[in-house]
C-alpha cells in the first residue's frame, strides 16, 4: 500500500510538564518532520497536556521484542546483587 | 510454525490475558483477535470520523459565538479521536489509507447512530447528552481491553468525552429554562434520538454472536445489554431534571432489580440503518469520499514539497541522505 505518495508514519513523543520525561503517546501521518510536530501538537496537546513534543520517523526506531521473558533481558533476572534487599543488614543500624 | 510452537505461543498469549496484562503491538497474537481488534478499532475510528458530519453541519449556524466555539472544539475533538483510533489500528499492521478506502467503499461500518439527520440545533444537546452519554458508557470498560494501544487510545478519549456530554446537557439545561417554543424543542428532539441511542449498545445479547469471544479475549468487558441497562439507568434521572418524557411507554423503576425496566428497541430499523438504509447513509459517506477525494491533491503536494525540501539539505551538505529519508515508510513497523 505504501508508495510515495502516501505520508510516512511517525511516532509522536510528549513532555508533559517541566521535569518530566518525554513519553510516547501515539502516531501519525504526516509529510515531513514540520508538518508531523504541527500534526501532534493538534492531534495530542490540544488541551495543554505538554510543553513539549519529540516526533521521529517509525521506520528510525530500533526496538527489541517486547515479551518480558524474551532472552534479551534475562542476563538482568539473575543477579539479585543488584538490589539493595539482597543484603542483610542488622536492624539496630541506623540511616541504611 | 510447527504447531508445538503455535501451541506455546498460544499458551502465552492466553496466560497475559488471564493476568489481566496488556497484549501490545509486537506481541504474538491468534490471527482471529487481531481480526477482531482490526475491525472493531477501525469501525470505532470511522464512527469519530463520520461524527463529525451530523454536528458539522451547525456550526455555522449556532446561536451564539460561545456555542460556536464549543461545538468547534468539540467536532476537532472527534477528528482526533478517529487519529487516534486508527493510529491504534495500524500497529496491528494495516495501514490508515487502506481503512479509508474500506469505508467509502463500504466495506466496513461505522455506527448506526450517525446515519440519523441533526435537524434542529436542540439535537446539538441531545447528541452530547444521548449520543455521546451512550459512547462514554460503551467506552469507559474499553480503557481496560487487553490491547495496549486502543486501550491507550480510549483513555484519551474518555478524558474528552466527558466535556462532550456536559456540554449538550448545559445547553439542553438553557433550553427548558426558556420560552414553551424551546422546550418542545427539546422533547421533539429526544423523542427521535432515543430510540436510535439504546441502539448504539448493539443487538441484544442472544443475537451478538461476537460477545462472547471478545469478552474470552478481555476486549470487551460487559455485554450490550448490561451496557445499555446501565445507560437507561443513568440516563432516567437526568431527563427528570431536564423535565423531558423519554418516548418509552414502558420505562418504569423495578425495585426487585434496583433497575429500570424499558421497552424492546426497533431491531428491523437498527439492522436496516446498518445495511444503508437509515435516512443519511449515502449522504455521509458520498461527504466523506468527496472530502477524501478533494483532498487527495493535498497530500500529494505535501509529499512533492517535503521531496523538494530534503533534496535541497541532501544537496546543501552532500551527504545524500536526502535520498535515504525519502524511501517509504514501513507502515507496520509501529512500536
Amino acid at each position: 500500500m505504501t508508495d510515495r505518495r502516501t505520508w510516512p508514519l511517525y511516532e509522536v513523543f510528549v513532555r508533559g510538564k517541566r521535569g518530566l520525561n518525554h513519553v510516547h503517546v501515539g502516531s501519525l501521518h504526516a509529510a515531513d518532520d514540520e508538518m508531523a510536530l504541527h500534526h501532534a501538537r493538534d492531534v495530542y496537546t490540544r488541551r495543554n497536556e505538554g510543553v513539549s513534543i519529540w516526533v521521529v520517523r517509525s521506520d528510525h526506531i530500533t526496538a527489541s521484542s517486547p515479551a518480558e521473558k524474551d532472552p534479551f533481558f534475562a542476563p538482568a533476572a539473575d543477579k539479585v546483587y543488584r538490589h539493595p534487599t539482597f543484603y542483610a543488614i542488622p536492624d539496630e543500624v541506623p540511616h541504611l | 510454525m510447527h504447531a508445538q510452537d503455535t501451541t506455546a505461543l498460544e499458551a502465552g498469549f492466553q496466560a497475559t490475558v488471564a493476568a489481566d496484562q496488556r497484549i501490545e503491538p509486537r506481541d504474538w497474537m491468534p490471527d482471529a483477535y487481531r481480526a477482531s481488534l482490526i475491525r472493531q478499532i477501525a469501525q470505532h475510528a470511522h464512527s469519530e470520523i463520520i461524527g463529525m458530519q451530523p454536528e458539522g453541519n451547525w456550526i455555522l449556524r449556532a446561536p451564539s459565538l460561545r456555542r460556536k466555539a464549543i461545538l468547534l472544539a468539540k467536532v476537532q475533538d472527534e477528528a482526533g479521536h478517529g487519529l487516534y483510533l486508527y493510529a491504534a489500528a495500524e500497529t496491528l499492521g494495516v495501514d490508515r489509507e487502506e481503512l479509508t478506502e474500506k469505508l467509502i467503499g463500504s466495506r466496513q461500518k461505522y455506527s448506526s447512530i450517525f446515519n440519523y439527520p441533526a435537524l434542529s440545533f436542540a439535537d446539538i444537546g441531545v447528541i452530547g447528552w444521548l449520543v455521546d452519554g451512550a459512547a462514554i458508557c460503551n467506552q469507559v470498560p474499553l480503557c481496560r481491553c487487553s490491547y495496549g494501544p486502543y486501550a491507550r487510545a480510549m483513555i484519551r478519549i474518555c478524558k474528552e468525552e466527558s466535556f462532550h456530554q456536559r456540554q449538550g446537557y448545559e445547553l439542553l439545561l438553557s433550553m427548558v429554562k426558556g420560552t414553551d417554543a424551546q422546550r418542545l424543542m427539546v422533547q421533539e428532539s429526544v423523542d427521535r434520538w432515543w430510540w436510535p441511542s439504546l441502539m448504539m449498545f448493539g443487538p441484544p445479547d442472544g443475537d451478538s454472536p461476537n460477545t462472547l469471544q471478545s469478552m474470552e479475549w478481555g476486549i470487551k468487558r460487559h455485554t450490550n445489554d448490561e451496557l445499555r441497562q446501565r445507560f437507561v439507568d443513568m440516563a432516567v434521572p437526568q431527563a427528570e431534571v431536564l423535565g423531558v418524557t423519554l418516548p418509552d411507554p414502558d420505562l418504569r423503576w423495578n425495585p426487585e432489580r434496583g433497575s429500570y425496566d424499558y421497552g424492546e428497541p426497533d431491531w428491523a430499523e437498527f439492522k436496516a440503518v446498518l445495511k444503508g438504509s437509515g435516512p443519511c447513509n449515502s449522504e455521509r459517506l458520498a461527504r466523506r469520499r468527496r472530502a477524501h477525494e478533494n483532498g487527495a491533491w493535498v497530500r500529494e503536494a505535501a509529499m512533492a514539497y517535503a521531496a523538494k525540501q530534503a533534496g535541497r539539505a541532501g544537496q546543501a551538505d552532500g551527504t545524500g541522505q536526502a535520498d535515504r529519508a525519502l524511501d517509504p515508510a514501513n507502515e507496520e513497523a509501529t512500536v
